[in-house]
């Protein structure tokens, strides 16, 4: 049975056009990239704010989130035995999960998906690991290409600064001491991350990057943001 | 066996692991669920290790970080198609870098419990693309032997029936069906029939391993005979095989 009728014959339930719309993706993919301390959180919180302040339904993802991998991954961090295949695909675990169980089908029902750190993460610090580029992009070729990608570029001494404020200690992982850069964490973090700002900065053309710059103040990225957002997407709500 | 070679990997593999010398072997045995591969592995074992042989086991799902999460997932019935294939590729590389290619450098003889072909079964029965997942191991290094246990899924069901009675007369019966939740495809809902999802699961995992053997030379071994006759089979190949040293590679495609 396709169409379920009441008792005076109004149609209440149609299941005709189910099966044909079943790939249509109705809502729209804003994905934010940039290193750790480059601000791509605040300004992702802060669109996620403003949709919801004006009844847009939204959803936000963050990278590395999903219950049921995170808890191994941060193990696995604290005993230092990951290995740049097994990281990498402990990350690729985590964004499939998010992925099928929330952002494709949320992105098929007609919400405003964001995402804070999406596959180019994944490209640009996986090759920096020494994974092969090639065997990156295929583990990822499932995932929907996004309407809009904000990257924020800082100079990678005003990143650390930021980080640096907010807590004591650079973390082991995120200073890539596990790539045998140099025996000091402070350097080797420069050097990890100008190695991940240099992946990002070959993908810009070559992936649609809108460039934003990280130095600005708060509020001046983030009207860069939403007006960046509302040149894409229709938008009749309040500034 | 004590001449070295070096791993091969099946695609892009491991570019920080490059040209690293095996001294040992690699022997997977495939087979599905009841098809007696736990039991002929450990009389392998015993086998081997009575030649002289260093052994080590290993399997899916088996690496201390990544297999209780796998599991625990897999109860509250949580992995879309996705996650499962990429968290079992997770748990196969931490055991690949960390156990197996160790192992290899030392002079093992490593006898796994099903290996990547199993996995990339499950994939293609579930419509992940067979190219999506033959790119995704292609870090994986190439086993010496590849053995499957070919059993016919009526088999299957009389030997896990027959497990699971055992096991209720012994009281240590704890699952809630004598079948397996993923092994008869029903995340995937191909029936409503228990039975049927797992018959009908079972003959694509079959049509799958088909498709794989060409391709990867997997030696295919009557699983519905007694296990002493599988047994016996499987020395008889291993055997041919140690004695011939070093040209297995060039029987693989």
């Amino acid at each position: 049975m396709r169409q379920i009728k009441n008792r005076s014959g109004n149609i209440i339930t149609n299941t005709k056009n189910i099966k044909k719309d079943k790939y249509a993706i109705k809502g729209k993919l804003i994905i934010v990239e940039g290193i750790d301390g480059s601000g791509k959180s605040t300004q992702i919180h802060l669109l996620d704010k403003w949709l919801r302040f004006n009844n847009k339904p939204a959803f936000l993802s963050e990278w590395n989130s999903s219950e049921i991998v995170k808890n191994i991954t941060s193990r696995g961090k604290k005993k230092e035995q990951l290995t740049p295949t097994t990281f990498s695909l402990l990350h690729a675990t985590d964004f499939a999960d998010r992925y099928e169980r929330n952002i494709f089908p949320l992105l098929r029902a007609g919400y405003t998906v964001l995402a804070d750190r999406y596959i180019y993460t994944a490209y640009a610090r996986d090759i920096v690991r020494g994974c092969n580029p090639l065997w990156i992009k295929k583990l990822y070729s499932f995932a929907l290409k996004p309407d809009i990608t904000f990257y924020f570029r800082v100079p990678v001494d005003i990143a650390a600064g930021r980080i640096l404020s907010g807590r004591p200690k650079l973390k082991y992982y995120e200073a890539g001491m596990d790539l045998n850069l140099s025996n000091d964490i402070y350097e080797s973090y420069r050097i990890f991350q100008s190695r991940i700002i240099e992946q990002y900065e070959k993908m810009t053309t070559s992936e649609n990057f809108t460039v934003i710059d990280g130095t600005l103040n708060i509020e001046k990225q983030q009207e860069l943001v939403r007006e960046k957002f509302k040149s894409v997407i229709s938008f009749d709500g309040e500034n | 066996m004590e001449k070295s070679s070096i791993i091969q990997y099946y695609g892009h593999g491991i570019p920080y692991l490059k040209n690293l010398e095996s001294k040992g072997k690699l022997i997977i045995l495939e087979g599905p669920d009841s098809s007696g591969r736990s039991s002929q592995i450990s009389l392998l074992n015993n086998y081997l290790e009575a030649n002289g042989h260093a052994v080590l086991n290993t399997g899916l799902r088996r690496s201390e970080l990544i297999s209780e999460g796998i599991l625990e997932a897999k109860e509250r019935h949580l992995l879309r198609k996705r996650t499962m294939s990429l968290f079992y590729a997770a748990d196969f590389a931490d055991q690949l870098e960390n156990k197996i290619i160790p192992a290899l450098k030392a002079g093992y003889i490593v006898l796994a419990d099903r290996y990547i072909y199993t996995l990339m079964a499950r994939d293609a029965v579930r419509k992940i693309n067979r190219t999506w997942s033959h790119n995704l191991y292609g870090f994986a290094i190439k086993p010496d032997l590849i053995f499957y246990l070919d059993v016919d899924p009526n088999e299957l069901i009389r030997r896990a029936f027959q497990k699971t009675t055992e096991e209720l007369l012994r009281g240590i019966f704890d699952k809630d069906n004598f079948l397996d939740y993923y092994e008869s495809g029903e995340d995937i809902g191909f029936s409503d029939d228990l039975l049927e999802s797992f018959i009908s699961y079972q003959m694509k995992m079959k049509y799958e391993f088909y498709r794989l053997q060409k391709k990867y030379g997997i030696i295919k071994i009557n699983g519905n005979q007694n296990i002493e006759q599988v047994q016996n089979e499987l020395r008889h190949k291993i055997d041919k095989f140690l004695k011939i040293p070093f040209d297995s590679s060039t029987k693989q495609k």
